[in-house]
């Protein structure tokens, strides 16, 4: 038993079909601050530890809807309010012709809310991560399917939990100092 | 894919290229070359500066001539990266799993050499930031009602989403390489990028949300960003111009010219590399097939160009197309017609579409076909339109093809290197190809 304290106990698996269901079994258990890693995204996964809300396409609806309206307003304040230019005698809030930009706009604030959303929400970039102390943890980004349950879950208890992760069929359970 | 291969060994195949692979003679002389024709390029730009547009052969009537034919051309070539990349992803299309990532390094190298033409083409190219919107001190603002400026905003956004898209598929790749590199330098270069990636299920959750959020946006931006290229054109009234079948044909012609170059990227790349197991020969022949489909969507622009001019009764597009075929520039088109409409209907024999050989060759008939068109619609239309006193004749300089070709160099130049330093094949996307990825449980 080492003196740093804890930060979880981690679980290998062979596949993702052994980890969705260890995963599930977790969850069944009580255990609630727990995260599953895989070199790939598994499907089922985030919704067996319980990972229900994905704020992800609120972020980008608001992005992008804010790219609309910032968009057309910027057009409709440069070309009717700002700086009138008569322009082969269109009328200033020409409309039709606001279409275009007010379009590239919107998708691009709306893209661009959906990879700094992803990052944010995910709390990336994140340089240290006390999962990186486990030597295993590199064959993640592999061929390897690991299952975390973390210290700060109230049912957690160093030996309890070891036990029960063995009884799920993990192996090379190791303890993730912080 | 062919079968036989695992999470691991589809990892470190990819990664080795990048990781271990030594350096070759044939990269590095490859390297070699396409640098030289980038400092041809560089100092082709150099002297433009220095001396201004007239170095092209550009002056009225053809005030366009090979920068925007060039522009034109090289955004188009993008296109197919987007389409392989988001549009075959919503679709489904799992088999592009395998060429999305160098399809997509190939769209910003190709946007990144077209954005540069219109801006040497303004004359004072150190002006380009003026076409933005900015608080400047002059009180001057863009003309929003103007097709040059939704093309700044359009290939602006272009770039930026293709960029999104592209880094946003490269994070669990470059975490990939982070845990397998050996060398100190590079586990850091590949850890800062990943920027503490660790697949977590929650992070894969909100990544594939993301990921299709970013497809679905990039899909209509694909079809508007050629639209508006062809609003340049259509809004004018040069005759050959004003036409409403410009925006898809342009847009079929961006994908037909576009999937051209990612046969010429792709066929050698599987060889040299020996990515067969990857890039198999069904990739190559539906990318002949969708070459094939979008080639007849151009060729059926060509028939119903002339059809609307003669069908719309006015003179002056019926001698624009009249010129086209019987004016001094007759022989650019009769190459154009049998570049693009004639020669790939090859494509038809199930042989020939399965040979790399020949759909390399193919490909760049059709590469070397588009670039006509495009000067067909740009120089042709423009040497003669309305008054005969207005007519001239376009001769492109040494500095046009410096510049044109320099700009190919460029384009090479950044996929050679992009080869050695990023994986050029999307590990994540291949794994979840295996059977074994796939969970065995009720959801």
């Amino acid at each position: 038993m080492s003196l740093v304290p804890l930060y979880g106990l981690l679980a290998e698996f062979d596949n993702p079909t052994d980890l969705l269901l260890a995963a599930r079994k977790a969850h069944d258990e009580g255990y609630r601050k727990m995260d599953g890693y895989s070199p790939f995204p598994v499907e089922g996964l985030a919704e067996a530890i319980g990972f229900e809300r994905d704020r992800m396409p609120l972020v980008v609806l608001v992005g992008g809807l804010l790219g609309c309206v910032g968009g057309y307003l910027m057009q409709w304040w440069i070309s009717a309010d700002s700086y009138p230019l008569n322009v082969g005698g269109r009328p200033y809030h020409s409309w039709p012709a606001f279409f275009v930009v007010t379009f590239e706009v919107t998708v691009l604030c709306a893209g661009l809310s959906a990879l700094f959303g992803m990052l944010g929400l995910n709390g990336l970039p994140m340089p240290y991560h006390p999962l990186f102390h486990v030597p295993r943890f590199e064959f993640a980004s592999r061929d390897r399917f690991f299952l975390c349950i973390e210290a700060s879950d109230p049912r957690f208890d160093v030996l309890e939990t070891r036990r029960f992760l063995e009884g799920l069929g993990g192996h090379g359970i190791s303890e993730v100092p912080y | 894919m062919a079968p036989g291969h695992t999470f691991a060994t589809i990892t470190d195949k990819i990664s080795s290229i990048v990781l271990t692979r030594p350096v070759s003679l044939g990269w590095l002389m490859g390297v070699g070359f396409v640098a030289l024709w980038t400092f041809i390029l560089l100092f082709a730009v150099s002297y433009l500066f220095y001396q201004g547009v007239g170095i092209w052969g550009v002056n009225v009537p053809v005030g366009w001539g090979f920068a925007i034919t060039n522009f034109v051309w090289w955004v188009g070539i993008g296109h197919a990266g987007t389409l392989i990349s988001a549009i075959l992803l919503l679709l489904r299309q799992s088999w592009r799993n395998s060429i999305n990532r160098f399809a997509e390094a190939m769209t910003l190298f190709a946007v990144a050499c077209a954005g540069l033409f219109p801006i040497l083409h303004l004359g004072r190219p150190w002006l380009a930031y003026w076409l933005f919107p900015y608080p400047n001190t002059m009180n001057v603002w863009p003309q929003f009602r103007s097709p040059l400026v939704w093309d700044v905003f359009a290939v602006s956004t272009y770039f930026t989403i293709s960029l999104l898209f592209w880094f946003q598929g490269l994070i669990p790749d470059l975490a990939t390489l982070r845990d397998r590199a050996v060398n100190r330098y590079a586990r850091t270069i590949y850890g800062f990028m990943a920027m503490g990636w660790r697949g977590s299920a929650r992070h894969w959750k909100r990544y594939h949300t993301a990921y299709l959020l970013l497809a679905g946006l990039a899909t209509p931006l694909v079809l508007s960003v050629h639209t508006v290229v062809s609003f340049d054109f259509t809004i004018a009234i040069v005759p050959g111009w004003h036409s409403t079948i410009f925006p898809p044909y342009f847009v079929a012609g961006a994908i037909y010219s576009g999937f051209a170059m990612v046969l010429i990227l792709a066929i050698p790349i599987r060889y040299f590399y020996g990515l067969e197991d990857f890039v198999t020969m069904r990739h190559l022949e539906n990318s002949g097939m969708i070459m094939l489909a979008t080639g007849l969507i151009v060729a059926y622009g060509y028939i119903m160009e002339p059809f609307m001019a003669w069908f719309g009764g006015n003179k002056y597009d019926m001698y624009q197309f009249w010129d086209r075929a019987h004016g001094p520039y007759w022989w650019v088109f009769l190459a154009l017609i049998s570049m693009n409409v004639v020669i790939p209907q090859v494509l038809w024999i199930g042989k020939l579409r399965r040979s790399p050989f020949w759909l390399f060759v193919i490909s760049l008939d059709v590469l070397i076909g588009m670039w006509i068109e495009r000067v067909v619609i740009v120089v042709v239309s423009l040497h003669r339109d309305f008054l005969t006193s207005s007519w001239g004749m376009y001769y492109p300089t040494k500095w046009d093809w410096f510049t044109f070709l320099g700009t190919i160099g460029f384009f090479f130049l950044c996929m050679l290197l992009f080869l050695r330093v990023l994986p050029m094949i999307s590990i994540f996307e291949l794994r979840e190809l295996l059977p074994e990825a796939e969970v065995k449980v009720e959801p």
